[in-house]
């Protein structure tokens, strides 16, 4: 199994798609509720499982273009297939996920085995009837998007007028309508004249979820700007800039690095958005743009390790964050195999572990502590002891229930809330 | 980070290895660990040149963090640096609280010897030191911090070094956007296999998660010698001259 490099639920909760280094993106499916096995309700097996991106080779610049998926997001249905679009580093891919249950027989033309009948030997004709079969789920790519990006894609996010959506690298973010691929229109664009000026990047992008032409990005240096695409064809300026004020006393080298927005998403009210940056989740009201709202620390007992986080890498480390169906909840991943999940109305906090060791199917998950420093409780563990290389960057929230899908390197969790 | 032909001072004029750590008593100066972070930052914004494709946003604000060591340097490089102890203090609270805390506070008390880093360093030197007849692009890696320490020292000509400084920077940097598969393929080719070792031995150092490896930058506490004139501004066209070489288009 490869590493899982994003996780999506879609807009019924009823498929879970995640994506991996490997290019291949495997659907999981929601068990209906059956008399006769009770507790299979809520399971998730696979669905389908296809290759979506191939590695490629960019001749122009002698490089090797990865296959990872970057960003799976699904499209609302609309009849009984399913859409989907997924991303690596330079292209686009809408996908069509649909089931076959029904297959023709009697042909005219060719036999059962599919070989074409000499025309000679037909010398009636017959009606094709539909038999039933196995299911079977097929994936086929329904449009191909590329060439649009230059430097690396980190973003799409389908619009609420199921039309369009959009696609951000690091310096561009483009505009696509889902019907036609060999246009797209440049909407952000803050590359520098001089590339030797460049002191910023675009790390994250998003629709809002129900205005249309509403839509933010995030920046590396911990910056959020809503553009509202009415007001220019090209919208380099924000019609809203948010940007905390920096601490004067934490001041130091690494401030900008972990200041770096990693992910931003709307809630689904839309009133709302949150960021994650390196050591802390942040929830803003779109309405006021000097501060946000609700801070909430992830693992603040890294902020004196960041020197050795610098220098092994892990200060770079994207995660992702996600809001519950209600928004009154939030969860983020951290290392260790730790993620976090916020209440926004209790204010209380828990880290949980996702781990073969720690979760027996069914077993309820026992809150996790990290000892800071002085005495450490049993059960505890030290900072020094966490695992930097088991870093839940990708979680998902079931837009309606408690369910949750989080992946630790190549394993795939879901959790659901207690059942009695 | 790792320094070529590096000449240790202890505080009490020693100069193996050993002594040195033994004499440290008390928290590396801010400048020293600052220059260790400016070096460190170096080898990695010039290490993701060998990579695929640079991760953009990685690469910027490592840049970043250079740029922004090298403007205190700058603005600390125009007073003179009397007394780097007292100075160092004050300025070390502002560092203190991203230290890199691998070793207890009573570990740093005691002046903690670190066997397992000495060693590295000394085979590593030991290493280095057969190549130095090499003359090659490869070397600018371990040129480069040389170079910058001995600017810290450098009273005079700051505005020049950081002109030359500023220069190596964006050259390093426009190859991220501008780059041509022949540097790299030139680059390869005239590697020798001390390059590979050199490589491995950083991307282990890189790869290696672990808390405790950070131990490295508490090794290099001793300050460089001071240079002469004529000798730091040949490294420095040396170095621009190694830079060009790089981003060769």
């Amino acid at each position: 199994a490869d590493i899982i490099s994003t996780v999506e639920f879609n807009y019924s909760g009823d498929l879970l798609a995640t994506g991996d280094k490997g290019g291949r993106v495997v659907i999981f499916q929601r068990e209906q509720e059956n008399k006769s096995r009770p507790h299979s309700r809520g399971e998730y097996n696979v669905y389908s499982t296809f290759q979506s991106h191939e590695p490629e080779f960019d001749y122009l610049k002698s490089l090797e273009i990865e296959e990872k998926i970057n960003k799976i997001r699904w499209l609302p249905q609309q009849n009984a297939a399913h859409f989907l679009l997924s991303t690596n580093d330079k292209t686009i891919k809408l996908w069509k996920i649909s089931e076959r249950d029904k297959r023709a027989e009697g042909y005219n033309l060719k036999d059962e085995d599919g070989r074409l009948r000499d025309p000679f030997t037909i010398t009636a004709l017959r009606v094709p009837i539909l038999k039933p079969m196995d299911l079977m789920v097929e994936a086929s790519p329904r449009r191909i998007f590329a060439n649009a990006h230059t430097y690396h894609i980190n973003s799409i996010s389908v619009n609420s007028d199921h039309e369009t959506y959009l696609s951000a690298d690091d310096l561009r973010i483009n505009l696509w309508h889902l019907e036609i691929t060999d246009r797209s229109f440049n909407i952000v664009d803050i590359k520098p004249a001089n590339m030797e000026e460049l002191t910023e990047v675009i790390t994250a992008a998003e629709f809002h979820p129900h205005h249309c032409n509403v839509l933010v990005y995030s920046s590396s240096k911990g910056t959020i700007r809503l553009c509202d695409m009415r007001s220019a064809a090209l919208c380099d300026r924000h019609s809203k800039f948010f940007e905390e004020p920096e601490d004067p006393s934490s001041r130091s080298f690494f401030s900008e690095i972990i200041s770096s927005i990693s992910d931003v998403k709307f809630s689904h009210s839309g009133r709302y958005m949150m960021t994650r940056d390196y050591l802390s989740v942040k929830v803003w009201d779109l309405n006021m743009e000097n501060r946000p709202v609700e801070t909430y620390q992830v693992h603040e007992y890294l902020r004196s390790k960041l020197c050795s986080l610098y220098e092994n890498d892990c200060i770079f480390d994207k995660f992702e964050c996600c809001w519950n169906g209600s928004d009154s909840a939030i969860m983020t991943g951290s290392y260790n195999n730790f993620f976090r999940m916020f209440d926004r109305n209790t204010r209380r906090d828990v880290t949980l572990e996702a781990s073969r060791e720690s979760s027996k199917p069914r077993a309820i998950l026992k809150p996790r502590k990290v000892c800071t420093g002085g005495k450490r409780k049993k059960d505890e563990i030290s900072v020094d002891s966490l695992d930097f290389n088991k870093k839940i960057l990708h979680t998902a929230w079931h837009p309606m229930e408690n369910i949750i899908a989080v992946a630790a390197t190549n394993n795939l969790y879901i959790f659901q809330d207690k059942i009695n | 980070m790792f320094v070529r032909g590096l000449k240790r001072k202890c505080f009490d004029g020693e100069e193996d290895i050993e002594g040195t750590l033994a004499g440290i008593k008390a928290i590396p100066s801010y400048n020293l660990q600052r220059q260790s972070l400016l070096d460190m930052s170096l080898v990695k914004l010039q290490l993701c040149h060998m990579l695929v494709e640079p991760n953009l946003c990685r690469s910027v604000l490592i840049a970043n963090t250079v740029r922004q060591i090298q403007e205190e340097m700058t603005q600390d490089g125009t007073w003179q640096m009397i007394n780097t102890q007292s100075t160092g203090q004050a300025s070390l609270d502002r560092l203190v609280s991203t230290d890199i805390l691998c070793r207890s506070s009573r570990e740093q008390a005691e002046g903690k010897h670190v066997p397992g880093f000495s060693t590295f360093n000394k085979d590593f030197e030991g290493d280095q030191a057969q190549d130095s007849s090499e003359t090659m692009s490869t070397a600018s890696s371990v040129q480069a911090p040389r170079n910058l320490q001995s600017n810290v020292w450098e009273m005079e000509n700051p505005q020049e070094n950081k002109g030359n400084f500023q220069k190596s920077l964006d050259q390093i940097f426009e190859t991220l956007e501008n780059k041509s598969p022949n540097s790299v393929e030139d680059l390869f080719s005239e590697v020798d296999n001390s390059y590979y070792d050199l490589d491995t031995m950083l991307t282990g150092m890189m790869s290696n998660t672990k808390m405790g490896h950070c131990d490295g930058l508490e090794t290099f506490s001793s300050p460089t010698t001071t240079t002469s004139n004529s000798n730091c501004k040949s490294d420095l066209n040396e170095l621009d001259h190694i830079v060009e070489i790089l981003v060769e288009s």
